[in-house]
């Protein structure tokens, strides 16, 4: 039943899209000034469509309505409420109606929120909206259909990964997929402002938001990833620059590019083309992320049911995407005339851009070489944190010294009155490095460079909010956002170079003692839980110098349905640092292995992060007001 | 203040000497070996037999003196360079090495070559 | 934008989809097969029950030796095990069991159970000998000829496909 309701609503959205794009064309042809009314009401009712047939199918989850292959695939009966509904998302093909429904909204609040803006180009918007709208409808109903049905009925469903039964990664994909589905909009304006000839500066104003908010969700999916890899993959680390998660952060990249040029072409009319490819670069890379991680060609971390019907469609709707981009900004492209100063704000937002895309460069070059050599010369090469570490860290310390000072230039032309409080900020920064390795232990040269520079971007953006709340022109968004991105890289330098790692053999009853901890491996419990049996380690950690305990109690899990072993970690959390357990049986032995970890700062961490993100919100905020 | 920025770059400089004493942490190398039969896990992360056996097998190449690099390419030749995440600086990885900078080179003229026209 | 810099941008991009294409299709698993057609490496296993050693050039004796690593406790073993038996009445064909990990009760109740197919027998207590042979997870077998070249590798238990593939090659 349910099956039948959801495949007819997403026909009916396709018929929906279809007369959309009809409506919208015929509206190009006539002289009259507005949009008729026609296009907004089946924008809303496609809108509504797509929510109720979402909402079909957390029915079906909720129900575990097992005629679905979907939900028998990928639910039980005794999952939690909470998972089976995250279970609807939790899977290719509803993460794809997932995808769906984040076009069609975008679509629909495009259309109402850009009123000032030539009709031409919003109906164009529209219309190549609907095309990719269309385009991933297609691939749902004829690949990828969540609401194909299985006779005869399953008693039972098969369960979801117990790695996936996790309060953030229920969140982390509406918040990713926010992000780089909220991209399109933007794809689409860029191929509408290209082919209506709207390049004039108030294009950046019909985009900025749009930019500003898929920015954020973005940068809030890959942060709930990160915790969730954090404490539930058990290596204590939150980064490995896995494929999955370097398919997330290109499009980062290339939004953060964008939304610093888009102030320079809203300013001063220049780098229009530029904006465009960063539009189009931004929602091809996120097409091109999906994919390299659900064709399967890639090996992750993550894993993904793979299948290689799905990612031929990918593969031809992104081909088709990058052509026509390509064709029309050729066709299009005209030289420009540039004038800038080289100490001006528009140079250091170059500068911004030119880093963005060496970053963007270095991670995809890392993560789809490995496709080349194997299918070039046939050898399987592995690209990991070292590669990336080695690249991207060195140059970002140049980096972290720009953007310190980037923000203090003034348009057009600067003169630099202010090198005295550059060289102060300098010496303060080299200052609190010195003390940190002196009091703390010694350091690589590296580490030292990374943390001076953070230092001094986080100062020099200090100073600069305290100027600026003088002259009463605080600039809240921007000295937020920097600030933390200094205090990220601060933590992160901190937290790898004070990270303490001990791994033991140990058996129950025996105490393991280093620098000024002992491990005590105190009891082990067998727990039953209503869908798994867990192992229960308790091991008391003691600081020798403080004489402060702590019990943690790292577990092995052994889930039912479907039949899986996992190893949850035991982590406790303060201000200043975080310890870190996992603990996992040896084969054919009464020992178990231990990992201990100290990880300071951790929590400054996600913190600073959320702060960039604040500051994303704010400029949000503050954009819609002076509108 | 001149004598304070001479003191810090001592500081500098002393440390990256005797960080080169430094003896070679198992740990860091497990976390550069992939576990093979575990879905893209590191050795250090790995309690699999496979992995236990290369931890093993890894302490006697230290305690036989090897440097790092000597363990990675006795790993490889063993296992094919998929085992070690830092893939090697030969013939066919040069592009993924030298690419970034060559990115990193042209953006950078790039740039000037903006800068440098204006009147 | 010069003709031969937008050509230039396409064919790249052409290049860089047709390779995506390529690789769907792909059989993207890991293996050793890089190791075929090198030398056997040098080995020091210890005999099964007494204290001596079995080197490389033990093996250059037999016309054809494969090389099983095999446990007990290792269930695929108990499954390609008629395999290795119908082997072992092949006569230019030696075949060295390398016991992976195992204790010596288990290991002999399990010869005893199943039948003994192998020309001798070494330990590899640790596991650590195993990986200068690339082995990744039992059980694994390597077919090398009289000159220690390694001829072939099979990763998880040898069907009788594999067993056909062995008899053509020896004979």
């Amino acid at each position: 039943m349910l099956s039948n309701l959801g495949n007819s609503i997403l026909f009916l959205c396709v018929i929906l899209s279809l007369s959309i794009i009809y409506f919208a064309n015929q509206n190009l042809k006539t002289p009259e000034g507005k949009i008729s009314k026609i296009i907004y009401q089946f924008s809303l009712i496609q809108s509504c469509l797509i929510l109720v047939c979402f909402f079909t199918l957390i029915a079906a989850f909720i129900v575990s309505d097992f005629s679905l292959i979907n939900v028998y695939q990928n639910s039980h009966t005794s999952k939690p409420i909470l998972y089976k509904i995250s279970g609807t998302w939790g899977n290719h093909e509803g993460s794809l109606l997932l995808w769906a429904i984040i076009l069609t909204i975008f679509s629909f609040l495009f259309l109402v929120y850009n009123n000032n803006h030539p009709k031409k180009f919003r109906l164009l918007t529209l219309i190549v909206q609907n095309i990719l709208i269309l385009g991933f409808l297609f691939f749902i109903l004829f690949n990828s259909n969540p609401f194909s049905s299985i006779v005869p009925v399953p008693n039972e469903g098969l369960g979801l990964n117990p790695i996936l039964q996790d309060p953030a990664l229920a969140i982390h994909p509406p918040l990713l997929y926010i992000g780089f589905v909220g991209s399109s909009i933007y794809f689409s304006a860029a191929i509408a402002s290209l082919i209506s000839n709207y390049s004039s500066n108030s294009f950046s104003l019909s985009i900025k938001n749009w930019v500003l908010v898929s920015w954020c969700f973005q940068s809030l999916g890959i942060l709930v990833g990160s915790i969730w890899a954090y404490y539930e993959l058990g290596w204590g680390g939150f980064w490995f620059w896995d494929p999955v998660e370097n398919a997330s952060l290109l499009p980062w990249f290339a939004m953060t590019a964008l939304f610093h040029s888009l102030i320079v072409f809203e300013r001063r009319n220049i780098f229009y083309f530029w904006v465009i490819i960063l539009c189009l670069m931004t929602f091809i890379l996120s097409v091109m992320g999906t994919f390299l991680v659900r064709s399967g060609i890639l090996n992750s971390v993550h894993t993904f049911a793979s299948d290689p019907s799905r990612g031929l469609y990918i593969l031809s709707f992104l081909s088709l995407m990058i052509f026509v981009s390509i064709f029309l900004l050729f066709k299009k492209y005209k030289r420009e005339n540039y004038n800038i100063n080289q100490n001006s704000k528009e140079t250091f937002i170059l500068i911004n851009n030119w880093f963005m895309m060496f970053y963007l460069a270095t991670v995809l070059l890392g993560t789809i070489y490995p496709i080349f050599t194997d299918a070039i010369t046939n050898n399987q090469i592995s690209v990991g944190p070292p590669f990336y570490n080695t690249i991207i860290i060195p140059i970002a310390v140049i980096f972290l010294l720009f953007m310190a000072v980037g923000p203090r230039v003034k348009w057009i032309k600067n003169k630099f009155e202010d090198l005295k409080i550059y060289t102060f900020i300098l010496i303060g920064s080299l200052l609190i490095n010195f003390l940190i390795t002196y009091f703390l232990e010694s350091y690589s040269i590296l580490s030292n460079l990374i943390i001076i520079s953070a230092l001094f971007l986080i100062s020099s953006s200090l100073i600069d909010g305290i100027k600026e709340f003088k002259k009463k022109r605080l600039d809240y968004a921007r000295i937020i956002s920097h600030a933390s991105f200094g205090f990220l890289v601060l933590f992160i330098g901190l937290n790898d170079v004070f990270s303490i790692e001990k791994d033991y053999n140990i058996k129950l009853g025996e105490t393991k003692k280093f620098e000024n901890y002992s491990i005590k491996f105190q009891t082990l419990n067998l727990k039953e839980f209503s869908n798994y049996k867990a192992v229960v380690g308790e091991l008391e950690i003691l600081n020798t110098d403080t004489n402060k305990k702590n019990i943690l109690s790292p577990e092995i899990r052994i889930y039912d349905n479907p039949q899986t072993l996992t190893y949850e970690a035991s982590i406790k959390s303060s201000f200043l640092r975080d310890y870190y357990l996992t603990m996992s049986n040896i084969d054919r032995s009464d020992y178990y292995n231990i990992k201990f970890q100290k990880k300071p700062l951790m929590i400054w961490i996600w913190i600073s992060v959320v702060m960039i993100v604040i500051g994303g919100f704010l400029r949000i905020f503050t954009n819609a007001k002076s509108n | 203040m001149k004598f304070k920025l001479f003191l810090i770059l001592f500081v500098l400089y002393s440390q990256s000497i005797f960080s080169e004493e430094k003896k070679i942490d198992p740990n860091s190398i497990h976390k550069n070996l992939r576990c093979l039969v575990c879905q893209g896990q590191t050795i250090s992360d790995s309690n699999s037999d496979f992995a236990q056996t290369i931890k093993l097998v890894v302490k006697d190449l230290i305690d036989e003196g090897k440097t790092e690099e000597e363990i990675y390419s006795f790993m490889s030749d063993k296992y094919g360079e998929w085992i070690v995440f830092k893939p090697e600086l030969n013939m066919h990885n040069s592009l993924l090495w030298i690419l970034p900078y060559i990115v990193l080179i042209f953006g950078g003229f790039f740039i000037f070559s903006l800068i440098k026209k204006r009147h | 934008m010069q003709k031969a810099t937008k050509v230039l941008i396409i064919l790249f991009l052409i290049f860089v989809i047709s390779i995506f294409y390529v690789s769907l299709n792909r059989d993207t698993s890991y293996n050793t097969s890089s190791l075929i057609n090198k030398e056997l490496p040098e080995f020091e296993i210890s005999f099964f029950d007494e204290k001596k050693f079995y080197k490389k050039n033990d093996l250059k004796k037999n016309d054809y030796t494969l090389i099983n690593f095999w446990a007990s406790w290792c269930a695929p073993c108990r499954t390609e095990h008629p395999i290795l038996m119908k082997l072992s009445q092949e006569k230019n064909l030696k075949i060295f069991g390398v016991n992976f990990k195992d204790k010596k009760i288990h290991a002999d109740q399990f010869l005893k159970e199943l039948g003994n197919p192998y020309a001798f027998i070494g330990k590899d207590i640790n596991g650590k000998q195993s990986v200068r042979f690339g082995i990744y997870g039992i059980p694994e077998s390597i077919l090398i000829n009289k000159n220690l070249l390694i001829m072939k590798k099979f990763v998880g238990p040898l069907s009788s496909e594999n067993l056909n593939q062995i008899v053509e090659i020896i004979n």
